[in-house]
This record gives structure tokens, C-alpha cells and sequence, in this order.
């Protein structure tokens, strides 16, 4: 009758008690958990992206031939598609990470906690500050060097 | 005339069958009942035999949680008109094992909330000349959240990670360890962390956030588990660099 | 008390899941998306070359990299544990995510110093 390992110290005394087990594709059944294993699976494009700047710095050391050859790569539909879909992911990653900060992150002024939303906002921020000055370099990176 | 709405109970009665079922009652649907108010009604109207928690009627005990359609609720808190036109299926608690009908076992639970000592730890206690223990309102506003803990489970429930993993020791009991970590009279922060900072403590959580969702004293025990899993991390790293300070 | 080795773990994918959120959209965005697409014009070969030469931008790429590795080893073999119920694998699926984290980082340093 019990097909589980859970809780086996109840089955000495108890044996006729009913134990459901967890089926393995949970995460499928409601879209909450759905939800949760998709944030967990951002891990994946960032991981992806990772290699790709592994890459993109091999084929810089190597010289503008191989470099060129990377980048023409960057131009396949394969690479274009791949990352268009690690960009929604690391989005996603990016907004799910910063609204979940301030459950970890307590932070005192004096002695009044300052509110999640402003832990959240400041991370927008930073995040919007950043990313305009990375873009700045990219699109003056010619006339800088 | 009332409106009629069915509910279909989860049974299961280990003296007659091996497996459970489910039974489907009829019962009115009066606009101020809660989904207690109709299992009250089946038990008194339809089958004696059913079998269930309750007590308070009023959110406070924490006895009646049970799953009402797929979601952990307490059973006293859920108005059943919501579920118009119905039907509405009622389970007994998830991820733990059921007794008989909507009753579950509850002992893993107590057993783990025991081993974090959820009371002020003292390594001396203060004579009785020398007064209270002081808190400031502040201080008070430190743990306040977390002492509003019922102890009803339905964060259990809706913890996957519980449900796959009965060795972790989960969201309530976290959340309660650390309302008392968190007191500035307690002094048992470090005995606690012996439960707590194990592999089956807080590092099973993969924080999916279900469980704060359910709380409904907005506990929010996914939020104690992170913000420990900061201070074990500073202390862990702490101790690391430097070996001969004390750890708080 | 035994002492649990997770501490470590989580606090490079912590660190790892900061660094990421807010860098790669945007590197992403302009390296794989709008440049190959034409939207902004590639910056010439010598002057990335020169750009990813610095001291300062090789330490940040190889932060970039080895952080975000890492921040993948330490919640793919979470999701691994919980998505496919997989425990009898752990030390297994542990050394797949770490070794490869740390191969990769490995990796990024060799390639960064050869710049």
C-alpha cells in the first residue's frame, strides 16, 4: 500500500496510514510551480551567455581572422534565435532577481528598515544606469580609442 | 432559495479499504458560510462518519487547514460562495500522511519545531530584583511578523521542497526559530544554528515563495529563510577568514 | 556540528545572480543581437581588442563569467534535485555543475591572459 519512503518512522506504528508521493513532474501541474521552474531555468541562458563571452575572447586573442569568423557566427539564424530566447530568459532573470531582493536583504538607517520597494527600485536603477553607460562604450568605442 | 453547491471530501477509512476515495455531498450554499460551516453541515446532516480537525472557527487555532481545491487554506477563513457553481473538492492537508479522511499526522512537524527551540534561550538568567528584560518598541518590531505564526502547516503544504525532501526541516519552523533569534532577550541563536545551518536546515529551500503566499498571518517565512540564509553565509565566511572571533 | 559546505556555494550564486542580472541583458542585447542585426554598427576589431585588454575589463569579464557560471552550477543542480527527483545522482550532478563552472572559469582566465 506504501509505495513512499516518506516518514517511514510512522509506518512502525502506524501502519495503515496514507502517504501520496510527490509525481515527478510536479512543477507541470500548477502554474506557480510552473512559474518557479522557469526563474530557475534563467540559470541556463546566463550560463549560455557566459560561454559565448568565453568564446568572443578566444576568438578576439586568436586575431581579427578568427574574430571575424565568431562574428559572422553571431549572424547565423541559430545564433540570432538562441539569443533572442536568452534574452527574454536573462530579463526575466534581471526583474525576478531584484523584486526578490528585499526578502533578503534587510536594510537599517538609524532605526528605521528601509522598505523593500526601495531596495527593489535602487536595483532598477543600477541596473538602468549600467546598462546606458555599457551602451555608451559600445556605440563610442570607435571614437574613444 | 438557497443555492445548492457540491462538495467532493477526500475518504479514506484505513479499518474498511486500502485505498481512498472521494464522496460527493450535496449541501446548501448560504452566503455567510465558510467551507467549515459545510463540512459542519455534512457531519450533522448527511454522514457522522466524516473526519476532521476544527476548533476556533475564528483563524486562531490553526486546526482546520486542509486543501480546497488544489490550494492549502484554513477551512474556517474561505468563504464557500466563492466556489459557485461548484464543485468544490476537499483534501486533507498535503505532503503529509492522512490518518483517516481530512485528518493528517502531524508529529514530523512538532518533532522539528521542538528542535529549534522555539522559547527564549537564557545562558543566565536575570534575579527577579533586577527587574524585566527591556525592549524597545523596535526591538519588538524585529520578530513581531514571525510570532504571528498559528502553527497551522499550510505552508508545508505548499512547500514543494517539502514535499519531495521530509528531512527539511521547512518554512514555520524557520520562520519561528528565527522569531526568536531575533528577540534581543534570546541568547540561543547559536544552538539554533546547529539545526538550521545544516544541509536539511535552511539549504534545501530553493526559495519558490508559496509559502508566504499561503500564510495566513503573512508570516512570510520565505522571507526569514532568505534573510538566515544571509547571516549563515556572513558567519560561515566570518569564521573562515577569521577563525579565532566569536560567531554571534 | 557537521559543517555544511553550502554557505560557500550560495554565496557565489548570490553573487553570481547580481553580477548577471545586471550585465548580461545588456551585453547580450548589444553583442548578440544588435550587432549582427545591423541595428549599431560593430566597434573595429583593434579597438574592442584593445578595450578587452585592459586590465580593469579583464578582471570585470572574468568576474562576469566565473560568477555567472557559477550562479547556474549552484541553481541548475537545485533544479535538477527538485524538477526530476533525481537525489540518488547528487554527488554526480554536483561535480557536473561545479567542475564545469569552474572548468569554464578556468577557461575564461586562460583566454583573458592571452589578450
Amino acid at each position: 500500500m506504501f509505495k513512499s519512503s516518506r516518514f517511514p518512522i510512522y509506518y512502525k506504528g502506524h501502519p495503515r496510514m496514507f502517504v501520496k508521493d510527490k509525481p515527478i513532474f510536479w512543477w507541470a501541474l500548477k502554474w506557480v510551480h510552473a512559474r518557479f521552474i522557469i526563474r530557475e531555468l534563467t540559470s541556463v541562458p546566463v550560463a549560455f551567455y557566459a560561454i559565448i563571452l568565453i568564446l568572443q575572447i578566444r576568438a578576439l586573442s586568436l586575431g581579427p581572422e578568427a574574430y571575424a569568423n565568431f562574428t559572422n557566427w553571431l549572424k547565423t539564424p541559430l545564433s540570432l534565435s538562441l539569443h533572442v530566447i536568452s534574452f527574454l530568459f536573462v530579463i526575466y532573470h534581471s526583474v525576478t532577481w531584484f523584486n526578490l531582493a528585499p526578502k533578503a536583504i534587510v536594510i537599517r538607517i538609524g532605526k528605521n528598515r528601509i522598505p523593500g520597494l526601495v531596495i527593489t527600485g535602487l536595483n532598477y536603477v543600477a541596473w538602468a544606469i549600467f546598462s546606458v553607460a555599457i551602451a555608451w562604450l559600445f556605440l563610442n568605442l570607435d571614437n574613444l580609442m | 432559495m438557497v443555492s445548492k453547491i457540491t462538495l467532493e471530501v477526500f475518504r479514506y477509512r484505513p479499518d474498511q479499504e486500502t485505498q481512498p476515495s472521494f464522496d460527493s455531498y450535496e449541501v446548501p450554499c448560504e452566503k455567510d458560510w465558510v467551507i467549515l460551516d459545510a463540512l459542519n453541515y455534512i457531519k450533522d446532516q448527511i454522514d457522522g462518519t466524516l473526519s476532521y480537525r476544527w476548533s476556533c472557527r475564528m483563524g486562531v487555532c490553526g486546526s482546520c487547514g486542509m486543501m480546497v481545491n488544489g490550494e492549502p487554506v484554513l477551512t474556517c477563513a474561505t468563504f464557500l460562495n466563492k466556489f459557485l457553481p461548484g464543485p468544490v473538492k476537499i483534501e486533507p492537508l498535503e505532503h503529509f500522511p492522512v490518518v483517516r479522511d481530512l485528518i493528517i499526522e502531524m508529529s514530523d512537524f512538532i518533532g522539528k519545531l521542538q528542535k529549534v527551540k522555539p522559547w527564549i534561550v537564557r545562558k543566565e538568567e536575570k534575579s527577579l530584583e533586577d527587574g524585566e528584560y527591556i525592549q524597545t518598541p523596535e526591538q519588538l518590531g524585529d520578530y513581531k511578523q514571525y510570532s504571528m505564526c498559528i502553527n497551522c502547516m499550510l505552508c508545508y503544504s505548499a512547500c514543494p521542497v517539502y514535499g519531495l525532501e521530509p528531512e527539511f526541516v521547512g518554512p514555520a519552523v524557520i520562520a519561528l526559530a528565527q522569531r526568536y533569534n531575533l528577540d534581543s532577550r534570546d541568547q540561543g541563536k547559536g544552538e539554533r544554528e546547529e539545526i538550521l545551518s545544516q544541509d536539511d536546515g535552511i539549504w534545501q529551500c530553493t526559495f519558490v515563495g508559496e509559502c508566504s503566499e499561503v500564510c495566513p498571518e503573512n508570516v512570510d517565512p520565505a522571507g526569514a529563510i532568505q534573510r538566515y540564509k544571509v547571516a549563515a553565509t556572513n558567519n560561515w565566511w566570518k569564521s573562515l577568514l577569521m577563525p579565532w572571533g566569536k560567531s554571534e | 556540528m557537521k559543517k555544511s559546505s553550502e554557505p560557500f556555494w550560495w554565496a557565489l550564486f548570490g553573487a553570481g545572480g547580481v553580477i548577471s542580472a545586471l550585465f548580461i541583458p545588456v551585453i547580450l542585447f548589444i553583442q548578440g543581437l544588435a550587432i549582427p542585426l545591423g541595428w549599431i554598427e560593430s566597434p573595429n576589431y583593434q579597438h574592442l581588442y584593445q578595450l578587452f585588454g585592459s586590465p580593469v575589463t579583464r578582471l570585470f569579464l572574468l568576474a562576469l563569467i566565473s560568477l555567472s557560471l557559477l550562479h547556474w552550477a549552484h541553481r541548475f543542480r537545485f533544479t535538477l534535485y527538485d524538477g526530476l527527483q533525481v537525489k540518488h545522482l547528487n554527488v554526480l550532478i554536483a561535480i557536473f555543475c561545479y567542475g564545469g563552472a569552474i572548468l569554464g572559469s578556468l577557461a575564461a582566465g586562460y583566454y583573458l591572459w592571452l589578450i
